[in-house]
């Protein structure tokens, strides 16, 4: 079986428009984000980097929870496709990428703005592993073994993280509060926005979900060819060696 | 009603069976005793070496007590699951039919027993170098806590170490797998050591809710692994 042409590639009619909606929206969320919208009066111009941030982190958590999600659809008889499993797993690397933009320029932003890159906050080390715990999961997907192998371990794996992410949480939170004050944000204080950085902040939510699914679809699809070639590939390349042979 | 009970009679002596199996290779191969405890024991006069204080030795103490204990654990669940990986075992041991939760209850207690003899020597090496105080109440709180914390370390072992069994780069991505999810019994042991040690002037009072954390812990991953494992195994 050799794949026509029109078949490999990710694109359709949809993805491609929405890969058109996203990009012009990451244009604009660029001309908000970085010379519309004004300074804070507290962080100045260091509050741009919330623009990537925000979004990032909320993508992440999405993509996250779509990856459990999946998993859990692979394992319930009923619906188990491979399928669920290439969702979750292009979930999750879609999803450790942003976490990653996400831990660097939040970073950078504490740096900034706390004087420091680290804290020992519950929401940052939780994060922190979220991360590693994700890095794990998609080197399990590599362990190689049929198809449906993968897709049940790293299912398991989806839905352990579930379980482990709110224990890690508590216990971080736990010994936080024993051993260093809350964090150094202005916490507490009424903080309020002005009306053109909402914008451009939910502007950077929106954008970054398009974003996402944009990704995920393209990634998701890119996996299927994947298994695909891992499947047929073999036959394929026999099958044209002789057909080449014929000639 | 009598088919549930059956079952479950099936699972626990599925599971000494395992348990009893494993402990004996472990006694004739000297693994634990021969490699894991002097790498232990090496690796808390490593740490002796890198902070180069006493005084800091002693305040820190609990936390190397249980650092030590993480690392020792990879080496002793990498060993459980080599031991199934020769001669096919773990195949043999799925076509058994043999209960997967008693598999995975009997592997884990194997672990356990091996992860408790590692904690008493290196408590024993913590009082010894790194000059820590045990009192006879901070003694009790330190073998409750030893008991949680290594039943819940054997129970994510077991069941990261069934899933990675048999795959190529396994000695790597164990440690990626198991450590970000044994942080909460790092930070639950050490609080509780401490005060078990009375490290800082803190009561041993102070440690017991800690137990509670551990416990949790110990019991959330057991009943999840006893579920799990056997979608794990059965591939």
């Amino acid at each position: 079986m050799t794949p026509t042409s029109e078949r490999n590639v990710t694109g359709t009619s949809f993805t491609r428009g929405l890969g058109i909606v996203t990009v012009l929206g990451i244009g604009l969320l660029i001309v908000l984000g970085l010379f519309v919208s004004p300074a804070d009066v507290n962080q100045g111009e260091s509050v741009r980097i919330m623009y990537a941030h925000v979004p990032g982190a909320w993508l992440a958590y999405l993509a996250f929870i779509v990856t459990g999600v999946s998993s859990a659809a692979y394992l319930w008889n009923r619906t188990r496709s491979l399928t669920w499993d290439r969702i979750a797993g292009a979930s999750a690397e879609v999803g450790v990428l942003f976490m990653g933009i996400s831990l660097v320029t939040g970073s950078l932003w504490g740096r900034i703005t706390w004087g420091t890159y680290w804290t020992w906050d519950a929401r940052l080390t939780t994060t922190a592993f979220l991360f590693v715990t994700y890095v794990g999961y998609l080197a399990v997907r590599g362990l190689g073994g049929s198809h449906h192998q993968r897709a049940r371990r790293s299912a398991v794996l989806a839905l352990l993280a579930v379980l482990e992410i709110p224990l890690v949480h508590f216990s971080v939170r736990l010994w936080n509060t024993l051993h260093q004050e809350a964090s150094v944000a202005g916490r507490g204080t009424d903080v309020t926005m002005d009306g053109l950085m909402l914008f451009s902040l939910f502007l950077g939510v929106i954008v970054f979900t398009l974003m996402y699914v944009w990704l995920v679809l393209h990634r998701q699809r890119a996996l299927a060819l994947q298994d695909m070639v891992e499947d047929f590939g073999l036959d394929a390349a026999l099958a044209a060696r002789r057909a080449e042979e014929v000639v | 009603m009598s088919e549930r009970r059956h079952a479950f009679a099936s699972v626990r002596a599925t599971a000494r069976l395992i348990a009893v199996k494993d402990l004996r290779i472990e006694r004739r191969g000297r693994v634990l005793t021969n490699q894991v405890l002097p790498f232990a024991l090496i690796v808390m006069v490593m740490f002796a070496f890198a902070l180069d204080s006493d005084a800091v030795l002693e305040r820190v103490a609990p936390g190397l007590v249980w650092l030590a204990t993480l690392f020792s654990t990879l080496f002793v669940i990498a060993r459980s699951f080599a031991v199934e990986g020769s001669d096919g075992a773990l195949d043999q041991l799925r076509t058994s039919g043999a209960p997967s939760a008693g598999i995975f209850l009997g592997k884990a207690l194997a672990l356990m027993v091996q992860l408790l003899v590692l904690v008493v020597v290196l408590v024993v090496a913590a009082v010894v170098l790194y000059r820590a105080d045990l009192s006879w109440q901070g003694g009790v709180l330190l073998v409750t806590t030893a008991v949680a914390a290594t039943g819940g370390l054997a129970a994510v072992g077991t069941l990261y170490g069934g899933l990675s069994a048999g795959a190529k780069g396994r000695e790597t991505l164990l440690p990626l797998l198991v450590l970000p999810v044994v942080a909460p019994v790092l930070i639950g042991a050490t609080r509780a050591t401490e005060s078990a040690f009375g490290t800082n002037g803190i009561a041993v009072g102070e440690g017991w809710p800690w137990l509670g954390l551990l416990a949790v812990f110990a019991v959330l991953f057991g009943v999840t692994g006893a579920i799990a494992f056997g979608s794990l195994l059965d591939e």
